[in-house]
C-alpha cells in the first residue's frame, strides 16, 4: 500500500505546482479523518487497531478521494467523504478484503451529489489565475468555509476544462473554437496535462514493481482511445479527440489508481480487461451524455457491481482440465 | 489418451515448453557442491521406522535379539507390490517400539533398533548377471525385493510405478534430475560423482518398462554435471539415451511441469504421464536400480544435503537409513551458534522437526538447519485483497484465493470444483502473498477435510441403502403375514359348516 503512496508523488507535485497548497490540505484533512474513523470502526468491531492501521489502506483512500475534491472545499467536505468511505463503503461491508464498492469512489459520489456548489468551485491555474491564493489563506478558506475578505467565488473559481467543453458543446460552439481558451493546453486542460503524466509516470512505475498488473490500466486508456476516436472522427465538432479525453479529468488516476484497487475489481487477468475496458467505455458515455462533466467514479461503480458475475465467467482453466 | 498427444509426446525434449507461473528463487546449492560426497560413520544405534511412506507400516520380520546382516528384510508391507525395509548394517535388534520418527505432524510410528556390530556384513548378494536378456518381470521384482521408492521426495514404491507402466505402452523414460527446490543438491552430487550408475539404472529402468528412448533432464545451472552424463552416456555407447538441460525455475522439478516443459503437454485431469508413453523416475531411484540389479544391493542408504547457515560446514553426505540427524549434523562440525530450526526437505516443501533424534528415512533428501536471521518474524495474517499475484505464479493454474475463502467457509465441494485436488503444494502461492496467508497449510486442510467428507457420505450413504432395504424387508414380511393370514381366514369362511347334532365320525 505504501508504493501506491509513493507512486502518487509525481501527481500530487504536479497538483500543487499547478494548483496551489490547497490540495495538500485536503490531502491531509483527509487522511486524519480516515484514520480517525478506521480507528472507531476497528475498535467497534474489536479488530486489532494498529495492524489495521499498520496497512496504510485507509490514507490511499483518504488520497485517492482528497485528489477529487476543489482545493478549496470546506472541511466538512472530507468529514462526509471520510464518513461515506470509511464507515459505510468499507467497514460495514466486511472491512479490508470485502467491500464491493471502491470506497474512495463512493466518498467522492455522494459528496458530489450532495453538495454540488462545494464540488465544483475549481480554480484557476496558478500560471493564468487572476488572483493568488497563498498557503494560509487557502487553510482560512477551507477550515471555515468563507473566503478571505475581499474575493469572492466567482473571481477565483472556474469550470474545469471537461465542464468547458459541455457547456460550449451545448451552446454550440465547436470544440476547436472552445480549445483556444487560455484554461486548454497542448492536450487537456492546462495544468491537468501534466498532473496526468505525473500520475502515469507513478502508475508504471507501480506495474513494473507488479503491485498492480498492466491489464486493468490498458484496456482503460485502450478502450477511451478506440472510443473517442470513434466518436472523433464521426463528428469532431462535439466529440473531443481521444488524447484529449485521456488527459483530462480523472482517466490516467483513475486508470492506475481507482480502478485497480484488487478488493473491488476483477481477479482473473481476462476479467480485469474487461473491467477496464466497461470503465473506459462507461466514462465516455457519461462524459458525452450523462449529467455529470467526469463519469469515471460512476463508471467505476458500476463495474464493481459487475465484478463479481465477470469473475465467475473468466475463470481461468486449470491444469488438466 | 488421443493418438496424437501420445505422438507429441515422443517428441519430448526436442524443444523446452514454459509452464504457468513458478518463481525464480536463490539456489543456496553452492557452498554443498564445493565439497565431495562423504559416508557417515555408523551410528551406535539405528532407528529403522516400518513405516517410510504413506499407506499403512510394514509387518516387522525379526524379533527382538535376532541378528541381522546389512540388507536383510527387517520389514514387510502387506501389499506385495510395495516391498521391504532392510537392515542398513549388520548388528542385533534391540528393541521394536513406538517412538517419535520422522513425519510431518511428529507422529509416533514403530521403529526397529538396531544395534551394529562393526562388521558391516551384508547378506549373500545375488546381481542379476545378464539384465539384459531376462524377463523385464524378475527385474521388476528385484526392484520390490529392494525396496526401492521414488527417492526424489515423493517415495511412491518403484515397483509398483513400475507394473502400471507396463500396462501402457511406454515410449520415453525421463529422468528427472532437476532439483528444482533451493538448498537440495544431493541429486547434482550423485549426478557428478556417479554418473555412471545413473546411466545404468535408466537403461534398466528402460528395460523394465520397454522404453524406446531415455531423456535424462537437468537444470542449466548444474554445469559439471552435464559433461560427468555426457562422458558417462558416450561409455556406455548408447544411442537413445538424452540429456537435456531445462532452464532453472521453481517448480521444475515437479513431475507434471517437467512434463510440460519437456512435451508441452498437460496431463489430462484423472490421468497419468504412462497414458502418453511417458514415464518418470527420479535420478537417484535409477541409482539404486542400478545397485539392486547389477550388485544385488537392496535400498538402505542414500544421499542427504545438510545445509543451511545453522551448520557449519554445509555438505552432502552418504547416509545409512535410521541414523539419527544428528550424527549426520556433526558430521558437518555441528550446528551454529545461531542455529533456530530444522527442517526435512526444502524451504519451500519441507517441514519443521521437533527433535535432531528422528533417523534419517528414505524420503530425506535434505536436513536444512536455519539459523536465527533466516527466518523470518512472523507476520500476523491479514486478510485476502484479492490481488492475484498467487494466481499469477500457480503452476497448475489454480485461483489460490478462491480456494482459500471456500474452504474458510466450509464450501469443500466447491473447493474440488475449483480444483483443490489438482494442488501440488509447492508453496510458490504461500510465497508471494503480501498478506501474509499460509495457504498451502489452508489447503493441506482442506484436502484433508475434503477426505473426511467423502468418507462420512459414503458411511451415511451406506447406512441409508441398509436402512432402506430394512425397512423393505420389514414391510416385505408384513405384508407376507398379512396375506397368509387373509389366506387362512378365506380359506376357514370357504369351508362347509359343521351341521349343529352331528358328531364326528370316529371309531366306533
Amino acid at each position: 500500500m505504501r508504493q501506491v503512496l509513493y507512486a502518487l508523488c509525481p501527481g500530487i507535485v504536479a497538483y500543487t505546482w499547478f494548483f496551489g497548497t490547497g490540495i495538500l490540505l485536503q490531502i491531509l484533512l483527509a487522511a486524519g479523518f480516515a484514520l480517525l474513523f478506521e480507528s472507531l470502526m476497528l475498535k467497534v468491531r474489536q479488530q486489532p487497531v494498529a495492524l489495521f492501521l499498520n496497512d496504510w489502506s485507509a490514507i490511499v483512500t483518504a488520497v485517492l478521494f482528497a485528489l477529487c475534491l476543489p482545493p478549496l472545499a470546506p472541511w466538512w467536505i472530507a468529514c462526509v467523504g471520510m464518513f461515506f468511505s470509511i464507515v459505510i463503503a468499507k467497514h460495514l461491508y466486511g472491512g479490508l478484503g470485502h467491500n464491493v464498492f471502491n470506497p474512495a469512489m463512493v466518498g467522492y459520489v455522494v459528496v458530489l451529489i450532495s453538495f454540488p456548489q462545494a464540488m465544483t468551485q475549481w480554480l484557476y491555474p496558478v500560471s493564468i489565475a487572476p488572483t493568488d491564493i497563498g498557503f494560509l489563506d487557502g487553510l482560512w478558506t477551507i477550515l471555515s468555509g468563507q473566503l478571505p475578505a475581499g474575493m469572492t467565488w466567482d473571481a477565483i473559481t472556474q469550470a474545469t476544462p471537461l465542464d468547458t467543453i459541455r457547456t460550449s458543446v451545448a451552446s454550440g460552439h465547436t470544440i476547436a473554437e472552445a480549445r483556444q481558451l487560455e484554461t486548454f493546453g497542448d492536450l487537456g486542460g492546462r495544468g491537468w496535462e501534466w498532473i496526468s503524466n505525473g500520475f502515469a509516470a507513478g502508475g508504471i512505475w507501480l506495474i513494473w514493481r507488479r503491485v498492480i498488473s498492466w491489464q486493468v490500466p490498458t484496456a482503460m486508456i485502450g478502450s477511451v482511445i478506440l472510443l473517442g476516436l470513434a466518436g472523433y472522427l464521426l463528428d469532431p465538432g462535439s466529440n473531443p479527440s481521444p488524447l484529449q479525453h485521456v488527459f483530462s479529468g480523472a482517466i490516467v488516476l483513475g486508470a492506475f489508481f481507482i480502478a485497480t484497487d484488487p478488493v473491488s475489481g476483477c481477479t482473473s487477468p481476462r476479467g480485469r480487461l474487461i473491467f477496464g475496458a466497461g470503465v473506459g467505455i462507461l466514462t465516455l458515455i457519461i462524459r458525452r451524455w450523462g449529467a455529470y462533466p467526469d463519469g469515471v467514479a460512476f463508471a467505476v461503480l458500476v463495474m464493481n457491481m459487475a465484478a463479481p458475475l465477470i469473475d465467475r465467467y473468466t475463470r481461468p482453466r486449470i491444469y488438466g482440465h | 489418451m488421443q493418438d496424437s498427444a501420445v505422438e507429441l509426446a515422443r517428441n519430448a525434449g526436442q524443444r523446452l515448453f514454459h509452464f504457468h507461473g513458478g518463481l525464480h528463487l536463490r539456489h543456496h546449492k553452492q557452498a554443498c557442491c564445493q565439497v565431495a560426497l562423504q559416508a557417515v560413520a555408523i551410528p551406535p544405534r539405528l532407528y529403522i521406522p516400518l513405516m517410510q511412506h504413506a499407506g499403512p507400516e510394514a509387518t516387522p520380520l525379526v524379533t527382538i535379539g535376532a541378528h541381522v546382516l546389512k540388507g536383510e528384510p527387517v520389514g514387510r508391507f502387506d501389499e506385495p507390490s510395495i516391498g521391504y525395509v532392510h537392515a542398513p548394517t549388520s548388528g542385533t535388534v534391540t528393541a521394536i517400539a513406538r517412538q517419535a520418527i520422522t513425519h510431518p505432524a511428529g507422529l509416533e510410528g514403530l521403529c526397529v533398533v538396531l544395534k551394529p556390530d562393526g562388521l558391516d556384513r551384508w547378506i549373500q548378494l545375488q546381481p542379476i548377471e545378464h539384465w539384459q536378456s531376462v524377463d523385464p518381470e524378475l527385474i521388476r521384482q528385484r526392484i520390490c525385493e529392494s525396496g526401492i521408492v521414488g527417492l526424489g521426495g515423493a517415495v511412491f514404491p518403484t515397483s509398483k510405478k513400475v507394473e502400471e507402466a507396463r500396462k501402457s505402452a511406454i515410449h520415453t523414460l525421463i529422468l528427472n534430475g532437476a532439483e528444482c527446490e533451493p538448498y537440495i543438491s544431493c541429486d547434482e552430487m550423485l549426478m557428478r560423482e556417479q554418473p555412471d550408475k545413473v546411466v545404468l539404472g535408466a537403461l534398466i529402468l528402460q528395460r523394465a518398462v520397454a522404453a524406446e528412448q531415455v531423456i535424462i533432464a537437468i537444470e542449466d545451472q548444474m554445469g559439471e554435471v552435464f559433461s560427468a552424463l555426457q562422458t558417462a552416456v558416450s561409455k556406455a555407447e548408447c544411442t537413445h539415451i538424452r540429456l537435456v538441460k531445462l532452464r532453472t525455475i521453481y517448480p521444475e522439478g515437479g513431475e507434471k511441469q517437467l512434463i510440460q516443459v519437456l512435451t508441452g503437454l498437460e496431463i489430462p485431469a484423472g490421468c497419468r504421464p504412462p497414458e502418453l508413453g511417458l514415464l518418470c523416475h527420479n535420478v537417484a531411484t535409477a541409482a539404486a536400480v542400478a545397485e539392486a540389479v547389477t550388485e544385488g544391493k537392496p535400498l538402505v542408504q542414500r544421499v542427504v544435503t545438510v545445509t543451511g547457515n545453522g551448520v557449519k560446514r554445509p555438505r552432502n553426505l552418504l547416509a545409512l537409513i535410521g541414523t539419527p540427524i544428528s550424527n549426520l549434523v556433526d558430521a558437518c562440525g555441528g550446528y551454529t551458534q545461531d542455529a533456530a530450526r530444522l527442517v526435512l526437505g526444502g524451504p519451500m516443501m519441507g517441514y519443521a522437526l521437533a527433535s535432531d533424534q528422528n533417523p534419517v528415512i528414505k524420503a530425506a533428501n535434505c536436513i536444512l538447519v536455519l539459523s536465527s536471521r533466516d527466518i523470518q518474524p512472523d507476520q500476523a495474517e491479514m486478510p485476502c485483497i484479492r490481488c492475484g499475484e498467487c494466481a499469477r505464479v500457480c503452476p497448475a493454474l489454480l485461483l489460490p484465493q478462491t480456494l482459500n475463502w471456500q474452504i474458510r467457509n466450509d464450501l469443500l465441494d466447491d473447493a474440488s470444483d475449483s480444483g483443490l485436488g489438482e494442488c501440488i503444494e509447492c508453496g510458490c502461492c504461500d510465497y508471494v502473498c503480501p498478506s501474509h496467508i499460509p495457504l498451502v497449510e489452508w489447503f493441506r486442510f482442506g484436502k484433508s477435510e475434503h477426505h473426511l467428507l467423502a468418507l462420512e457420505r459414503a458411511r451415511s450413504d451406506l447406512a441409508r441403502d441398509r436402512f432402506l432395504a430394512r425397512e423393505a424387508r420389514l414391510e416385505q414380511l408384513k405384508q407376507d403375514r398379512e396375506r397368509r393370514l387373509s389366506e387362512k381366514k378365506h380359506a376357514l369362511q370357504d369351508r362347509p359348516t359343521v351341521e349343529s347334532g352331528t358328531t364326528g365320525q370316529g371309531p366306533a
